[in-house]
């Protein structure tokens, strides 16, 4: 049992069998993670060190408990200064911590291609947790996690994904693998959010919400990350929320039994209205729970963890 | 120095055929079939191709301000490797070649350095700023061979029409870096595929036509020749082919990388050498480059040379300098994908990096004719060879072409009738 890459560094890179491993032992860390003894000795002895040059919580925080709770040894380094801004370049930072012999970086950074950037500068295996607005593997594992246990499949689901999509990172990753795994994403938003090439993706792009709503099983809505948008492309925090906002009026339009994701953090009074963030439709806190066990599993697999140690 | 039996090549004189030629001291002797080789040095010309010497007309020097990346000396040992007899360079150095001193500089250089010659642009407004006019005639009288802010492009209209209406009296081309600002902010590669699917800000087809219209917009008002700089799309070709057909004096260029690398060879590897300004574009684009070229649209091919320490590219793709080092490869690359495949004529290759590039600099004519100075290129279409580091003699090795495998290259170059190209090594 092993992933057919050896980095997680995109989701265009990983195949449906790769996927289905990484949410199947997904499962089993689950179960270890609803233990009193949330631990396993998977990764005891092997040495992650989690490199975050853009500031984040909740993903360092995700991998972090991940790492504790596979027993591998963690190092935190990075937080908001890059190490560009230092003078130090990126190969150099990586050359000097991979002298101390470590088995893997989790990598969050600002710019394109960073992770990749990495593994030409070290034999150790880079886990991408965001880079700039191309990709977030991780968080991709974790969104297809909450779906299918929430539908019990992938395939033939619609998912219409909601928001600011030109500077999405989470987009980038999510509407490949939703393709892989035979689900169909939808992007909706505002003309100056929409990406620029959707055929690129084989997939439908629109800025009628109303339209979609009633259509999918899945709303899956982006956080609008006003520091990342470098230019004015909305008006208003107010005609956001009117034209693409999910209140309980669209709440209502929504198919039986569909739900309501957001990777968080939630601008509740923006994409999402309180009302709806706390329905039983919302699943953002499950999405949270499945991200330890979804990335104690990529971190598993990748490391070629013992196939019984847990 | 008699170059006996190569394929003589100079449309401007009709001519085509296998002669011999005779240099004696700074120019073309003797133009002939069967010339007494006693008493010369005589380069053995069998097989290969004699063309005027080659000139590229966008090259970036560096010198002074960012030495380095290149400098002169450098530079024009990379050029006379390209099999280049004269070069034009742009004048976003530091400070910005905006003077007829810091023009006169940079040719007295290229006089020492004694290889390719260097034919200074001047900046179009002060530290190219865009905001008030350069000594444009001082630099005109100081030698400089037409104008430009390369690098950025004027941003305002009046200011550009107040730059053509004034250089309109001066018999110079104004070129046009052809960029609205606003359109392409924080743009790296095109907008569109390669931006959806690296997740980076694109840099849009329209930023770049945008600012040709309004050019040719400024041209018809003024008069004032217009080159436009590094053409990247379709859409800038077929304004430029309609300028023309209005008889506007309007010309442009192509970069080799424009017209043989797409923004596909972006791959997920972020190789840092495939970011330029303007940035490779689609399939599409460099197919119609390829055709306005062969159909004589394009007027010629330029490289946009433009070193960058490795520091610079040895980073994220986001925050690595724009460019690629051209001036070896740039011969070489249109012999192997062009004119082996038979798709141009040696007579349009000739047209297009010796002829045109002279006519729109304003240089003297030179062929390969009875009394004309000695520039010539002897090109051995045969030769093939791996773009590495030591094939390569910029001071920079960002390379878009490293590691590609050419046949063609250049061999022997004579400037001014001395030999600073032999056996395609630059003669120290």
């Amino acid at each position: 049992m092993a992933l057919s890459v050896k980095h997680l560094l995109d989701t265009t890179s990983l195949t449906a069998d790769d996927i289905t491993q990484i949410l199947d032992t997904g499962r089993s860390f689950a179960e270890v993670n609803s233990r009193a003894i949330k631990k396993v000795p998977a990764l005891r002895g092997r040495t992650i060190v989690n490199l975050f040059l853009e500031p984040s919580t909740r993903t360092r925080s995700s991998f972090e408990l991940a790492e504790k709770r596979l027993s591998a040894d963690s190092l935190n380094m990075g937080g908001s200064t890059s190490s560009v801004v230092k003078g130090e370049s990126l190969a150099d930072t990586i050359q000097t911590i991979s002298a101390m012999n470590v088995d893997m970086f989790v990598c969050r950074a600002s710019l394109a291609g960073t992770p990749h950037l990495i593994t030409e500068n070290t034999d150790a295996v880079v886990i991408n947790a965001g880079d700039g607005k191309h990709q977030h593997p991780t968080q991709a594992m974790l969104d297809l996690y909450t779906i299918r246990e929430h539908f019990g499949r992938l395939d033939g689901l619609k998912v219409a994904i909601v928001g600011d999509l030109s500077h999405s990172r989470v987009a980038g990753s999510l509407v490949p693998a939703l393709k892989t795994m035979g689900a169909t994403p939808i992007l909706v938003g505002p003309p100056t959010f929409q990406v620029a090439d959707p055929a690129f993706w084989g997939v439908e792009q629109t800025a009628d919400l109303d339209a979609v709503i009633p259509e999918v099983d899945v709303v899956y809505l982006l956080r609008v990350q006003l520091e990342r948008m470098e230019g004015a492309a909305i008006p208003s925090k107010r005609e956001y929320n009117r034209l693409y906002g999910v209140d309980e009026r669209r709440r209502r339009l929504m198919r039986p039994g569909s739900i309501i994701c957001h990777p968080g953090p939630m601008n509740r009074g923006m994409e999402i209205m309180h009302e709806v963030a706390d329905s039983p439709q919302a699943k953002v806190l499950d999405q949270v729970t499945a991200g330890v066990a979804t990335r104690m599993a990529a971190m598993y697999l990748l490391l070629g963890g013992e196939s019984d140690a847990y | 120095m008699l170059i006996r039996g190569a394929r003589a090549i100079d449309p401007a004189r009709g001519l085509d055929a296998t002669v011999d030629v005779l240099i004696d001291g700074k120019r073309i002797a003797m133009v002939a079939e069967g010339i007494e080789a006693e008493g010369h040095e005589a380069i053995d010309g069998a097989g290969k191709v004699l063309v005027p010497g080659l000139v590229d007309m966008h090259v970036h020097f560096r010198d002074p301000g960012y030495e380095y990346k290149e400098d002169i000396s450098t530079g024009v040992r990379a050029a006379a490797k390209g099999g280049f007899s004269d070069v034009a360079t742009m004048p976003n150095t530091d400070p910005v070649t905006d003077t007829g001193t810091s023009v006169r500089y940079q040719i007295d250089r290229g006089i020492e350095e004694g290889k390719t010659r260097v034919r200074p642009i001047g900046a179009l407004t002060r530290g190219e700023k865009g905001e008030a006019l350069a000594e444009i005639g001082d630099m005109t009288l100081a030698g400089a061979v037409g104008f430009s802010d390369d690098g950025h492009g004027v941003q305002s209209a009046g200011m550009m029409r107040t730059c053509m209406a004034y250089v309109s009296q001066f018999d110079r081309v104004v070129i046009a870096h052809s960029e609205v600002e606003t359109l392409t902010k924080n743009g790296v590669v095109n907008e569109g595929r390669a931006s959806t699917r690296l997740g980076m800000f694109g840099w849009p087809a329209l930023g770049e036509e945008l600012e040709i219209m309004r050019d040719i917009e400024l041209c018809r008002l003024t008069g004032c020749p217009l080159h436009v700089a590094h053409i990247s799309t379709a859409r800038s070709l077929e304004l430029v082919r309609q300028a023309k057909a209005d008889g506007l004096p309007v010309t442009c260029e192509v970069t080799p990388h424009h017209l043989f690398l797409t923004e596909e060879d972006i791959t997920d590897a972020y190789q840092t050498n495939l970011k330029m300004n303007p940035p490779l574009r689609t399939p599409d684009d460099a197919e119609a480059l390829i055709e306005g070229l062969v159909d004589g649209s394009i007027d010629c091919v330029v490289t946009d040379h433009a070193p960058h320490a490795k520091h610079e590219k040895d980073c994220e793709f986001e925050i690595a300098a724009f460019g690629t080092i051209g001036l070896e490869t740039s011969l070489p690359l249109m012999l192997t994908n062009l004119v082996r495949p038979n798709r141009l004529s040696w007579r349009r290759l000739v047209e297009a990096m010796a002829l045109t590039p002279r006519k729109i600099l304003r240089l003297p004519e030179v062929g390969i004719f009875e009394g004309s100075v000695a520039d010539l290129t002897l090109i051995d279409p045969e030769a093939s060879f791996t773009v590495d580091r030591d094939y390569l003699e910029s001071k920079s090795q960002n390379s878009a072409f490293m590691g590609a495998h050419l046949t063609g290259r250049p061999m022997e170059l004579f400037v001014s009738g001395r030999h600073v190209l032999s056996a395609g090594e630059v003669v120290a």
